[in-house]
């Protein structure tokens, strides 16, 4: 029904823009459904059309880079490396939503009330192939009463690159010495086991399917298919289930510590907060301090502002977790920083 | 008369560019691969093709599994598809009652037109069970096939013989209809003397049918050899996707063009070259393959001239 009202803005959108200064962005195919939602809604309201193409992350960095569009998107931090390379001078990274990802098993004799508990480090051992059987002691201290089979894990992982591998090996990495020096973080990873399925509809199908699977799917994909998920345990102790909540506190407990000229490009995974759900994280727009063009720049101003003050209803229609307000806040403040 | 060899020569000229367009295009293809492929060719050198380590968080690549995944699957696809493709395209051209012929050979053609991104569907929801719940089983416990290497191992359902299987439904449909039309331009004269000597239907097939289309079914075979080669949405969505070399057929595999596939929306930097190194492979090993059928071609011969 959301979905169906969207699409009705976009044609009004379309007839009302007629003529209208495009603005162009491209990247993130995570992020690619909020950014388009907002640009149907704003085309109706403001008549500013945006044009948004989700082209992949590496793909939004290298556009922005080369200025062939006005804003880019990833799911990534860029690095130094890049941002000194980036053709129009210094880049902002502006958080706009949060992603969350959550852990699905297919363990039939564990009922689906029952959800299973893990810590990151045991989650780290899994996917590095040290923790092998889900009866491992391990696994069987977090889940006291559950009667877990001596049946192997099946590993599943993501083989398309992607956001939502980028934010789960970033969380391996944070909480396991092990797999910060061995695999590492990063869209694209060398697995040290398991089997790779593509999309998150290919690790939602594999973990059905397979018996004694595990695998990681971005939480709106849960929440809309009624998956079984793990409960994880936060950097405060405590066991939290995957939600949109959770995730908005897990970047409202890391603004709370955050210096006011943070460049934002950090990392809420195994976040501080009572309530922080530990694998989040932000999904970015990018775009140059200094606008060239004045007229283009403060209509992409514009539209990022209205975003962050009025964009939160779409936002939660297709289930992303939406910025916590210490944090929108700092990025309205670092947005009247552009210059033309 | 000479409105009529001016129209010659333009279209002459015509049809020569349009010739000559093709091969420029794919030159131009192949130099823009393998130039944007170079940084990682220079920094790996040979290492590229036998190094198994693909790991684009430390920019190691190395391209060995994905090449042992696209011989293997593509071969497996062959080993099962030919026999297939061949009896049927014998049965449609040689033995089939037309009411029955002309619906089969739809059917079969029809196999052609089916995307492959729902071959891969079907692999997920209807192969994979099958295989981990069905054919493994039955290879490994039922044959007693568990001891040899390539059937060794517990199947979960994706991998190399997932793809394989998935891949010899895909070529099917170009091998037997290309084997039922060479089979169909067999002069009939040949099949009536074959008869008149007193051979059996079955001896008249195999002694005066196939050697003549030898060459014509080598030719259809290649071409699904080809198409198995490059194919990339149905295997990537069952084979596992893990950059290993393994000598059983139940173990994840990888393929160049799955690698691609799954990678390049997100690469950057050394990450593209390696990938555009892997489509250079890619390019290379059709090429060599693509000759040695048509050596193979020739060296089979054309039996009627």
């Amino acid at each position: 029904m959301k979905r169906l009202l969207l699409a009705a803005a976009a044609v009004m959108a379309v007839s009302a823009t007629a003529g209208a200064q495009d603005l162009t962005g491209a990247g993130s195919s995570f992020a690619a459904p909020i950014y388009n939602s907002w640009a149907q809604v704003y085309a109706a309201k403001a008549g500013v059309k945006v044009n948004y193409q989700s082209v992949g992350s590496g793909a939004g960095i290298n556009q922005i880079s080369e200025q062939t569009v006005d804003f880019g998107a990833t799911d990534g931090p860029m690095t130094d490396a890049q941002m000194a390379k980036a053709k129009g001078g210094a880049i902002l990274h502006i958080p706009t939503v949060i992603g969350a990802v959550s852990m699905s098993y297919n363990l039939p004799g564990v009922p689906a009330t029952t959800h299973l508990k893990f810590t990151g480090p045991v989650l780290a051992d899994i996917y590095l192939g040290k923790i092998t059987k889900w009866n491992d002691p391990q696994i069987a201290a977090l889940n006291p009463g559950v009667n877990l089979p001596n049946h192997g894990i099946i590993v599943v992982h993501r083989s398309d690159a992607s956001g939502t591998s980028y934010i789960v090996t970033d969380y391996f990495s944070n909480v396991s010495e092990a797999w910060k020096n061995g695999p590492g973080k990063g869209t694209a990873i060398a697995w040290p086991v398991g089997l790779g399925a593509k999309g998150n509809e290919g690790v939602a199908g594999q973990v059905r399917q397979i018996e004694g699977a595990l695998g990681y799917v971005e939480l709106a994909y849960v929440l809309t298919n009624h998956m079984t998920y793990s409960l994880l345990q936060n950097k405060d102790g405590n066991w939290i289930a995957p939600s949109l909540e959770g995730a908005t506190e897990a970047a409202a407990g890391t603004a709370a510590h955050l210096p006011a000229n943070t460049d934002f490009r950090i990392s809420i995974v195994n976040a501080p907060g009572a309530k922080a759900y530990p694998i989040s994280s932000f999904t970015w727009i990018l775009l140059y301090k200094h606008q060239a063009n004045a007229e283009k720049g403060k209509k992409l101003v514009n539209f990022l502002r209205w975003a962050m003050q009025d964009g939160d209803p779409q936002a939660r229609a297709l289930e992303y977790a939406t910025l916590p307000k210490n944090m929108k806040q700092m990025v309205l403040k670092r947005l009247a920083e552009v210059t033309y | 008369m000479g409105g009529v060899a001016v129209g010659d020569r333009i279209y002459r000229g015509v049809t020569t560019l349009a010739g000559l367009a093709i091969v420029a295009l794919l030159l131009y293809i192949a130099v823009e691969v393998f130039t944007g492929g170079w940084p990682v060719f220079r920094k790996f050198g040979l290492g590229f093709l036998t190094s198994s380590a693909w790991d684009p968080v430390h920019d190691v690549y190395g391209a060995a599994p994905a090449i042992f995944g696209t011989l293997v699957s593509s071969a497996i696809a062959l080993v099962i598809a030919t026999p297939l493709a061949v009896g049927t395209a014998v049965f449609l051209s040689e033995l089939a009652p037309r009411w029955l012929g002309q619906p089969i050979a739809f059917l079969v053609d029809l196999l052609a037109a089916i995307p492959s991104v729902v071959y891969g569907l079907w692999g997920i929801f209807v192969l994979e069970p099958m295989m981990r719940d069905s054919i493994a089983p039955f290879l490994q416990n039922t044959l007693h096939l568990g001891g040899l290497p390539i059937f060794d191992g517990v199947s979960y359902g994706p991998g190399m013989l997932a793809a394989g299987i998935i891949l010899a439904i895909m070529i099917l449909p170009y091998i037997s209809a290309v084997t039922r039309e060479v089979l169909m331009a067999v002069p009939r004269s040949q099949r009536e003397a074959a008869f008149a000597l007193g051979a059996t239907r079955w001896e008249m097939i195999r002694d005066a049918v196939i050697p003549g289309a030898k060459s014509g079914i080598v030719g259809g075979i290649v071409l699904g050899l080809g198409r198995a080669l490059g194919e990339t949405m149905a295997v990537t969505m069952v084979i596992g996707n893990a950059p290993t070399i393994s000598a059983s057929l139940f173990a994840s595999g990888y393929t160049m063009a799955s690698i691609i596939a799954n990678e390049f929306a997100e690469a950057a930097g050394l990450h593209i070259s390696a990938l555009l190194a892997i489509g250079a492979t890619l390019l290379a090993v059709t090429l060599v393959v693509n000759v040695l059928a048509r050596w193979l071609v020739a060296r089979v011969g054309v039996r009627y001239t």
